[in-house]
């Protein structure tokens, strides 16, 4: 599903981001990119975005090398790609419940549609209680769960999960770890990154660990190493 | 694509009101500047007005010799009329002339006494010709010198032309009048530009403390015109709510103008306002929306390349 073919990405000589990362991701798997601040995992999945770009190689969505996309095209490719941050990043001047509404108003969904669709996945993430309520007056861990749902609630082919629980609590990372398990289970490609001993133990599934930029490991139901 | 238009009209609303004190900054920047504009126009009304004035006390008064015929005297007045120059000319008679000095001084006995003894008339009749504009009348003047060929002979009855003895005043008010022009156009200018660039500036900040939501709708999917149709609503919004605030503010200010200032300025400002508000109303609206919506389009476009 996603290919990454020598990827570099060089600020200058003394910070590397990425050097020369070839992998692949196949439909439907749960991979968890891990390593330390400054690993190059955010640049990584920043990377399938088109949201950064890299010094050499190309990533590939399916066939499609997302670095040759134009506007319009970029924009379709991120409708398929449900994103989860570390720093939530919610629209603060609209309500949970109008968040999600806006990322299926983006991708041209009526108004029946949302309607009946933004009520139930704020159940789903045991928020149906804070639907009016702006993302200010939440805590952390809802405010995660919130952005969560703003992710699937297009069914994405992918989600990619930057540090999600990285400002959460253990119980609230285990909460979120265990939607996104479900998630996967579903049939979604996840895609997480970490530096959570914990979230790896807890999730079991293939791990990618990185360090200054390059993949040093790549474990099939790996444990965190590092 | 009407659900989408009617999305980001209601979300350019709901960002308005939601956006408190910011938005009522740039409400208030975009009064201030709408508040120049009105100001402006009413200035240039009450200039234009005292340069009509004075423009209309300006004439060229072309007296004729005693005993002058008429029918020349018509069919001079007649060849002038035709100058494209000439916007209007009243003809007074000989008679009419006597009996309007008779009137003006008809408290002056020596005088009346005097006119009584002469028995004849030794007033000539005169035409009195208004130009359309101040520098024209140099031109007419000119035109009277030479002894055309569409009234022949006519030098022969013309007495004098007082275009002459006034020459030096007209060209010093028409210099007056081009250099008021001139200069309330400069400052229009000046002043404009200014209040433009400090709205276009205010809207520019409130668009930069929105500008990490804008990189998040932009990664949620949405689409340029779905991230910026509603800041442009906003701006339109910013536009139409400081028209109405600003006629508001011009009312009681007109009015207490006009109480104390009409002698002053020589025009009824409330009047004049009153009697223009609609051309007023379209004028402020169309600059406040317009100015609203550009500087949206334009401040945003930086974060959406992205």
């Amino acid at each position: 599903m996603i290919y990454f073919n020598n990827v570099s990405k060089v600020y200058n000589k003394d910070s590397v981001a990425l050097d020369d990362v070839t992998l692949t991701i196949p439909a439907g798997e749960f991979v968890s990119i891990v390593g330390h601040s400054g690993a190059g995992k955010t640049t990584l999945v920043k990377m399938i975005l088109a949201d950064d770009i890299p010094t050499e190689g190309t990533v590939f969505f399916e066939s499609t090398n997302v670095f040759k996309l134009n506007n319009k095209e970029l924009t379709k490719l991120r409708r398929r790609i449900g994103v989860v941050f570390q720093d939530f990043k919610l629209l603060l001047n609209k309500t949970a419940y109008e968040n999600i509404a806006f990322a299926m108003e983006a991708v041209g969904k009526t108004n029946e549609e949302i309607e009946s669709d933004v009520p139930h996945v704020l159940e789903l993430v045991d928020l149906g209680h804070k639907k009016d309520h702006f993302p200010g007056e939440m805590s952390g861990g809802e405010q995660q769960r919130l952005a969560i749902a703003r992710a699937i609630i297009n069914q994405p082919e992918l989600i990619i999960a930057d540090e999600p629980t990285g400002n959460l609590d253990a119980i609230n990372t285990y909460e979120i770890v265990q939607i996104l398990k479900k998630i996967n289970d579903l049939g979604t490609t996840v895609v997480l990154t970490t530096h959570n001993r914990n979230i790896i133990d807890m999730v079991g599934k293939r791990v990618i660990t990185m360090e200054k930029g390059k993949v040093i490991r790549d474990d099939k139901d790996g444990k965190y190493s590092i | 694509m009407i659900t989408a238009i009617k999305r980001v009209v209601k979300a350019g609303f709901v960002n308005f009101a939601r956006g408190g004190i910011v938005s009522w900054a740039a409400v208030l920047v975009v009064t201030i500047t709408l508040s120049t504009i009105t100001a402006i126009i009413l200035l240039q009304a009450v200039l234009h007005f005292s340069l009509n004035q004075i423009k209309d006390k300006v004439d060229v008064t072309i007296y004729f010799t005693v005993g002058a015929p008429e029918n020349k005297i018509i069919s001079l007045k007649e060849s002038l009329e035709r100058l494209p120059e000439v916007e209007k000319i009243s003809y007074v008679s000989a008679t009419e002339a006597l009996r309007m000095f008779r009137e003006r001084h008809k408290s002056d006995y020596p005088t009346i006494q005097a006119l009584d003894e002469i028995k004849e008339n030794p007033l000539g009749a005169y035409l009195n010709v208004k130009a359309k504009e101040v520098s024209q009348y140099e031109s007419i003047a000119n035109f009277m010198k030479s002894d055309n060929v569409l009234v022949q002979g006519a030098s022969s009855i013309v007495d004098k032309v007082n275009y002459h003895q006034n020459k030096a005043v007209i060209n010093r008010l028409n210099n007056i009048i081009n250099g008021a022009q001139k200069l309330g156009f400069l400052v229009t200018l000046i002043l404009v530009v200014t209040s433009v660039i400090i709205t276009f500036n205010t809207i520019r900040l409130t668009i930069f403390i929105s500008k990490e939501e804008i990189g998040v709708m932009r990664l949620v999917g949405a689409s340029k015109m779905r991230v910026r149709g509603p800041s442009m609503i906003e701006g339109a919004i910013y536009g139409t709510v400081s028209t109405i605030v600003t006629l508001l503010i011009f009312l009681p200010l007109t009015y207490y103008l006009s109480k104390n200032m009409t002698s002053f300025l020589g025009l009824n400002i409330y009047e004049y306002y009153i009697s223009h508000l609609l051309q007023i109303s379209v004028v402020i609206l169309l600059s406040g929306v317009l100015l609203g919506v550009i500087s949206s389009f334009i401040a945003i476009r930086k974060y959406l390349n992205k």
